[in-house]
């Protein structure tokens, strides 16, 4: 996956099916200090030792529709080419948190991408997990919280036309002030 | 300049938006709906799922078709990703493969406006002569 945005798609939707009523997603870019960190936290079932040990595993997965798993291990592998880190941590019954760093100037670290069409997808789950997404820069930060969102909609669906087209452009305009650009 | 957009923006149009929903939800359950569903794990966001749904949403959108478009996991399918399932009121549902922009317009044009099948199709539910 070439976007950091496909990244965070994928592993929000383990949290997702973790049965998480929260994912929590934060973005903070610091240039100074050579580092672009995500933070994925969810507050789902969570996971075992045995089996968060084998989540970095390409061929563990807990589907079983197919026999390989690659989400965990792929974003991990990016933050390895890009001279970053990556952690995991989990607690049966206590959520898992995901950290992966970049090194802000490395030359592979992957774009953000369409991060908009990221959130609303998510927001759209099935489940009807709140997504929260923070991002920081040295500029400022942007914060979108689908929790405020529903409150202010009421019973109108997210996934009304002009609802969608608006929320669209409101991420992305917000992003653009601390100077995030596709 | 123009202004940006903030939860206040929101907040007015949802107003908007709720009054144009009650005139036209009469009569308009989902379950009478096309219901598309994506399949959206590892496997389909890497071979391009996420703009296989964008195009669909939009496209949909955009020709005034009332459908719902929805993310699901990987169906087992992953040779053939992205994969789509097809649901239409009252009949079988039909799941395809390798779905990019071309196909997913084709299966707009035909399948879900004129009811014809498309070529494509994964034999999912299949059924032998006994069943």
């Amino acid at each position: 996956m070439t976007e950091l945005s496909l990244h965070i798609l994928d592993i929000a939707q383990n949290s997702i099916r973790a049965k998480s009523s929260l994912v929590e997603i934060y973005i903070r870019e610091n240039p100074e200090k050579d580092c672009y960190k995500l933070k994925i936290k969810d507050n789902g079932i969570g996971m075992d030792e045995e089996t968060l040990n084998k989540v970095t595993d390409p061929f563990f997965t807990s589907r079983s529709t197919r026999k390989v798993g690659l989400g965990i291990p792929m974003l991990k592998q990016n933050t390895e080419q890009c001279g970053g880190s990556f952690l995991i941590e989990s607690t049966p019954g206590g959520g898992t948190t995901l950290v992966a760093t970049f090194g802000y100037r490395h030359i592979d670290r992957p774009i953000l991408g369409d991060i908009a069409g990221t959130m609303l997808i998510l927001l759209a789950n099935e489940n009807d997990t709140d997504i929260l997404y923070r991002h920081q820069t040295l500029q400022g930060e942007f914060n979108f919280d689908s929790r405020e969102i529903k409150n202010i909609l009421g019973g109108v669906p997210l996934v009304t036309k002009e609802i969608r087209q608006f929320l669209k452009s409101m991420i992305l305009e917000n992003l653009e002030q601390i100077q995030i650009s596709e | 300049m123009t202004k940006i957009k903030s939860l206040a923006d929101l907040r007015k149009l949802k107003d908007e938006v709720q009054s144009k929903i009650q005139l036209r939800e009469k009569g308009d359950h989902p379950e009478n709906l096309v219901h598309i569903k994506v399949s959206m794990a590892t496997c389909g966001i890497a071979s391009g799922a996420k703009e296989t749904m964008n195009y669909l949403v939009e496209e949909l959108d955009h020709q005034g078709i009332d459908a719902v478009v929805t993310q699901t996991g990987c169906m087992g399918y992953c040779y053939a990703e992205p994969t789509i399932e097809v649901l239409i009121p009252g009949k079988e549902s039909v799941v395809y493969g390798f779905v990019d922009k071309v196909k997913a317009q084709e299966i707009i044009e035909k399948h879900i406006k004129l009811n014809e099948l498309v070529d494509g199709i994964i034999p999912a539910n299949y059924k032998t002569l006994e069943d």
